[in-house]
């Protein structure tokens, strides 16, 4: 059973106060995830897909989407290549029903 | 300037809220930071509310709480590909006043229990971000916060900051939690008119039903599918091991979207509107993955502290609990005119220990691991199950022995007969 998942389509539907200029979210060494990372978990367990890795090799992250469940942070958890803060005060997503 | 403050709760979820409803009431001067616009509007949950830990706190909650549902139907389904095999358990009773269980909207849930402990006194900050603790040695004296001259001060500071647990982590209280003692779920929320969710599961006014679901949903990971209704909208997700997601190469949104396609799950959301898509972690490592719970001027409760009993799908109630255990024992130590030092602290525990939750997490502390070793209960058995029951319940002409030769059979085919054994073995000795 396969079904076409367009996760943007889902986030369309969230509320967010995006912090423009201010990501809470960054990769600490971006060599690690290029050149020692071999399964790229952050990529796949994301649930909003903020991960990517692109076609050159490079891990690219943006965290507008993001859900603030902190799985990127634990998933990574041979390289603890993720530094991760909660949005400041008031910013990120909104849960209209949580 | 630096203010000062009996304690401060970090936090205004249900393990914060209850904390300082507690340290409000006994007149403690309490303040509450929250990093969301309004309590609630950073919060997840399935949700299902039991209500005794909020009884316990807030007695005449049911006059104005925001409750969708109250729970008389519980059903548990086994899924396979097209299929499912299903109990129900429906009962009159659960139709008495009070009711036990209600399903929830958290966002609502926590704005009104937030209401509640700034009624009872506490001072409660919205939009302000805790960067982390300040120190001075071991000792907790206060938190620095991402508001201007952002220092604040107080004897103690409960730390109910949620799953990721990120001010205890930077403080070196305990270390990063590991992917194998957290679930990742996600979940839609679908509204739809109240009269077709009545109809479509058979019940009037306010009654509700949920469904758990396990089975090839999962495809083979540790792991849950819920379906629960409120009153006008339904909420379904799914949820598993974060560990089983990245060995598994298994995306949570394909996952959710291949369960709201099963055939079995599909008509149920006919004619909903998906108004929100949310994640979340939720703390299943359960009683051997409970970190340091107090220090020097410093408690963690809820899910901070792994406070979730995976098994019976119990957190939130948890999370009051220890909020309220939490807070009494600091009520009792202001009384005593001791202070909050990690020797006095250590009652928090004591109170733990003795109360449902540590006894609950203890029963089932050998649960997430013989989960994650044997994947066969989330693999195999559920297409053992519907296999048989497809099996017995097709007349074709074959008569029932053989049939039940036929099931006989596969089972042993996948399981060998010593695997069942020790299958049931295990079990027992989880659950016992």
């Amino acid at each position: 059973m396969s079904v076409a998942v367009k996760v943007e389509e889902k986030l369309f539907q969230n509320r967010y106060k995006v912090d423009s200029g201010r990501p809470h979210i960054s990769i600490i060494d971006a060599d690690k995830c290029r050149n020692h990372c071999e399964n790229h978990a952050c990529t796949i367990c994301c649930p909003a897909a903020c991960w990517t890795l692109e076609g050159n090799g490079e891990v690219t992250v943006i965290s507008d989407g993001c859900l603030e469940c902190g799985t990127c942070r634990i998933v990574c958890d041979e390289h603890t290549n993720v530094a991760w803060e909660y949005p400041r005060g008031g910013y990120g997503i909104l849960f209209k029903f949580g | 300037m630096a203010e000062k403050f009996d304690v401060i709760v970090v936090g205004a979820g249900p393990s914060g809220n209850a904390a300082a409803l507690r340290l409000a009431e006994a007149g403690l001067s309490v303040l509450q930071i929250e990093r969301g616009e309004s309590p609630g509007s950073k919060n997840v949950q399935g949700a299902i509310l039991y209500s005794d830990a909020l009884e316990k706190l807030i007695p005449d909650f049911r006059d104005d709480a925001p409750l969708e549902r109250h729970v008389i139907e519980q059903r548990m389904w086994v899924l396979d590909d097209d299929s499912f095999v299903g109990s129900h358990y429906r009962s009159d009773s659960f139709n008495k006043e009070p009711y036990n269980r209600y399903t929830m909207i958290r966002a609502q849930f926590d704005k009104w229990f937030s209401e509640r402990v700034q009624k009872a006194g506490a001072l409660l900050i919205c939009e302000t971000t805790v960067s982390h603790l300040l120190l001075d040695g071991q000792r907790v004296i206060g938190v620095m916060t991402d508001r201007q001259g952002g220092e604040i001060y107080a004897d103690a500071v409960i730390l109910a900051d949620g799953v990721n647990s990120l001010l205890a982590k930077k403080a070196g209280f305990h270390p990063e939690i590991k992917p194998k003692n957290v679930a990742l779920a996600v979940k839609e929320i679908h509204f739809m008119p109240q009269e077709l969710i009545e109809q479509r599961f058979g019940v009037k006014g306010d009654e509700g039903v949920v469904i758990e679901m396990v089975g090839k949903i999962t495809k083979g990971m540790m792991g849950t599918g819920f379906l629960y209704t409120n009153r006008e909208s339904i909420t379904i997700g799914v949820g598993c091991m974060l560990s089983d997601f990245k060995n598994q190469k298994i995306t949570p949104y394909e996952l959710l979207e291949q369960m709201k396609a099963h055939p079995s799950i599909q008509p149920m959301l006919e004619g909903g509107e998906m108004k929100e898509y949310t994640a979340h972690l939720i703390p299943e490592g359960g009683f051997n993955a409970i970190p340091n719970l107090y220090g020097d001027g410093w408690m963690i409760v809820g899910d901070a502290g792994m406070f979730v009993n995976a098994v019976h799908r119990e957190g939130s109630n948890l999370a009051m609990t220890t909020g309220m255990h939490a807070a009494d024992t600091l009520i009792e130590l202001k009384n005593e005119g001791e202070d909050f030092s990690a020797a006095n602290l250590k009652r928090y525990k004591a109170r733990l220990d003795e109360s449902y939750v540590m006894k609950d997490l203890k029963k089932y502390k050998n649960m997430p691991d013989v989960f994650h070793t044997n994947p066969q209960f989330f693999n195999d058995y559920p297409d053992l199950i519907s296999q048989a029951a497809r099996t017995m319940l097709t007349v074709d002409g074959v008569d029932k022995k053989t049939k039940e030769k036929e099931i006989r059979k596969s089972f042993r085919q996948r399981r060998s007969l010593f695997g069942l054994m020790g299958d049931a073995f295990k079990l027992w000795r989880a659950f016992e």
